[in-house]
């Protein structure tokens, strides 16, 4: 017997680990709450939660640094822009006053994610549209700088909490589901990353994808066939901007808590390493990432208060044996459009 | 259609081209000629806006275009095929070909997949594959391709044949004359003077950044003493 019809496993069912793992990871998760609660763990379920939303941000930087080759150092910006607006929805809609004095506040989810999505896309615009004059090394600094001035105005506006972040009491409502279950709130979570990856996916694959593609081998080669290099550019930067964005908007929600440090810069770093760790330029890669260091965290976080001490070596471990990151452990054809 | 007068250019503060002139007619083929370092790859990147011309005209379907930027040139229908190929190493052939593919001319019967894939065959049987999995003279005839496939007015080829096979040679040649049986204007930089007598309509040769002879076939069999002098090969 050859080795493919090895694989493929007694059932005629694809049984390479990339395979695998599409059909094992919607069971596992879809199962993951309920296996908390036989274990009278719900700790878990709230860990998860938070892998989830925050590959969500890690798949959105990766359409930007992966596929676009932005290396953005600022995208925390749009994770606090997307969790401030969740925030001070919230607060002028329990004060009553509409910010501005015309936007009326509001704790439905319908409205503050979509509210979220855009806020972040505009701050995305602005940032990107200005940040994309530069290139290289002066475009991660200007991005890292712009989300440096973003921490320090929420840090100083004291209408909103000021460094001390504001707490949001109650998570954001749907209609027919009670998000203030954990479990809930983790499957809708769950529903939306997949449906952003989803997205992304089709974007990856979609003309537009190729031609972003094109342009971080080679802006020139693109330009000289007639592509309007900063629009492209500019166009992936506000869709990772929202989703980022969105990642930002489920944090608030998740944690009834948003402050300028999802907006500092070693919360860029975080998003950035997860998609490194991932496997840069993958659909799955920020996944894995947001996984695997966040699980890397709570883990080591348990054993020792100098978790770091240990996380530190792990990560440079992991980066220098699995340069194309941890994806390519389950599927062989990680990384290969990055050749 | 193409019309260059008195192009200068320079790379910094080293001056490349003095006086360069040439000019392509609607269904012409005309080649660019000359010695390496003479000018040939600088003429066309000012051209194509890649190098900023710091001194004379370029008319493009009767409008000045010195100072546009890359893109904008080839959205005004110029579709080049650099010098080295560079197609995308890791699209597949056929993404290669469809990322940037366009009819902004709208033109009523544009290139299509299925008319590239019949020009090179060779194309469609690796149409799946990466693009950097290629041979050299594959590469180029995806970059022939890709060209093609923004539907452009003016195709220019920028040492097309430079370091293939002679039988990859002579298909790409092939290709290019069936391209100007269908009115396809192109300007060629290359040195392969014999088969470029017979394709191209006139001929021009630039030395040390100056145009320094032009004219059809004909006065090229004339005057075949002096331009292989300056061609040289």
């Amino acid at each position: 017997m050859d080795r493919s019809a090895l694989q493929r496993g007694a059932l005629g069912v694809d049984l390479r680990p990339g395979r695998a793992l599409w059909l094992v990871a919607p069971v596992v998760l879809a199962a993951l709450p309920f296996v908390a609660d036989a274990l009278g763990d719900a700790s878990i379920t709230t860990l998860a939660t938070r892998i989830v939303i925050l590959c969500i941000a890690a798949a959105s930087l990766n359409l930007a640094l992966g596929y676009g080759g932005m290396v953005s150092f600022g995208h925390a910006a749009f994770l606090g822009v997307g969790g401030y607006t969740v925030g001070m929805l919230y607060s002028h809609f329990v004060a009553g006053a509409p910010f501005l004095g015309f936007v009326p506040g509001t704790d439905q989810m319908l409205l503050t994610l979509p509210a979220a999505m855009i806020a972040s896309g505009l701050a995305a615009a602005a940032i990107g549209a200005l940040s994309l004059r530069t290139g290289g090394v002066q475009f991660i600094m200007i991005t890292l700088a712009f989300a440096q001035m973003l921490f320090f105005l929420f840090v100083s506006l004291k209408a909103y909490g000021g460094d001390d972040g504001m707490i949001v009491r109650r998570r954001n409502a749907l209609p027919f589901l009670d998000t203030r279950n954990d479990t809930t709130f983790y499957f809708v979570c769950l529903v939306l990353a997949a449906a952003w990856l989803g997205l992304l996916s089709r974007i990856v694959g979609s003309r537009f994808g190729l031609v972003l593609g094109g342009i971080r081998q080679s802006e020139r080669r693109m330009a000289a066939l007639g592509v309007p290099i900063y629009r492209y550019k500019l166009a992936a930067f506000v869709i990772s901007g929202m989703g980022t964005g969105l990642a930002g908007a489920l944090l608030g929600n998740f944690s009834r808590f948003v402050s300028p440090d999802m907006m500092h810069w070693t919360q860029s770093g975080e998003l950035m390493i997860m998609v490194i760790l991932g496997g840069v330029g993958t659909l799955m890669g920020p996944v894995l990432g947001a996984a695997a260091l966040i699980g890397l965290e709570t883990v080591l976080a348990g054993w020792t208060e100098h978790w770091q001490v240990v996380m530190g070596p792990l990560l440079v471990l992991i980066v220098l044996y699995l340069p194309r990151g941890l994806g390519s452990l389950v599927s062989r054809k990680a990384g290969g459009r990055h050749g | 259609m193409l019309s260059v007068r008195g192009l200068q250019a320079a790379y910094g503060a080293s001056q490349v081209l003095f006086d360069v002139s040439l000019a392509v007619e609607a269904g012409q083929v005309v080649t660019l000629l000359g010695r390496n370092g003479m000018g040939k790859t600088t003429t066309i990147r000012a051209i194509m806006g890649l190098t900023p011309a710091i001194g004379g005209d370029i008319a493009f379907e009767g409008a000045a275009v010195v100072g546009a930027s890359p893109d904008a040139m080839a959205r005004r229908g110029i579709g080049l095929v650099p010098e080295g190929r560079q197609v995308f190493p890791t699209l597949t052939v056929r993404e290669n070909l469809v990322a940037t593919a366009a009819n902004r001319l709208n033109r009523r019967d544009p290139w299509t997949l299925a008319r590239v894939y019949a020009l090179f065959p060779r194309l469609e049987e690796r149409h799946a594959q990466f693009a950097r999995t290629l041979s050299g003279g594959e590469q180029q005839m995806l970059a022939v391709g890709r060209a093609l496939m923004t539907n452009p007015r003016l195709l220019i080829l920028d040492e097309a044949t430079e370091g293939l096979a002679p039988v990859i040679r002579a298909e790409i040649w092939r290709c290019l004359a069936l391209l100007k049986q269908e009115g396809q204007a192109i300007l060629i930089v290359d040195k392969n003077l014999s088969v470029l007598k017979r394709l191209a309509d006139r001929h021009v040769v630039i030395e040390k950044g100056r145009t320094v002879w032009s004219g059809d076939s004909g006065d090229l069999e004339r005057d075949a003493e002096l331009v292989r002098r300056y061609v040289g090969v």
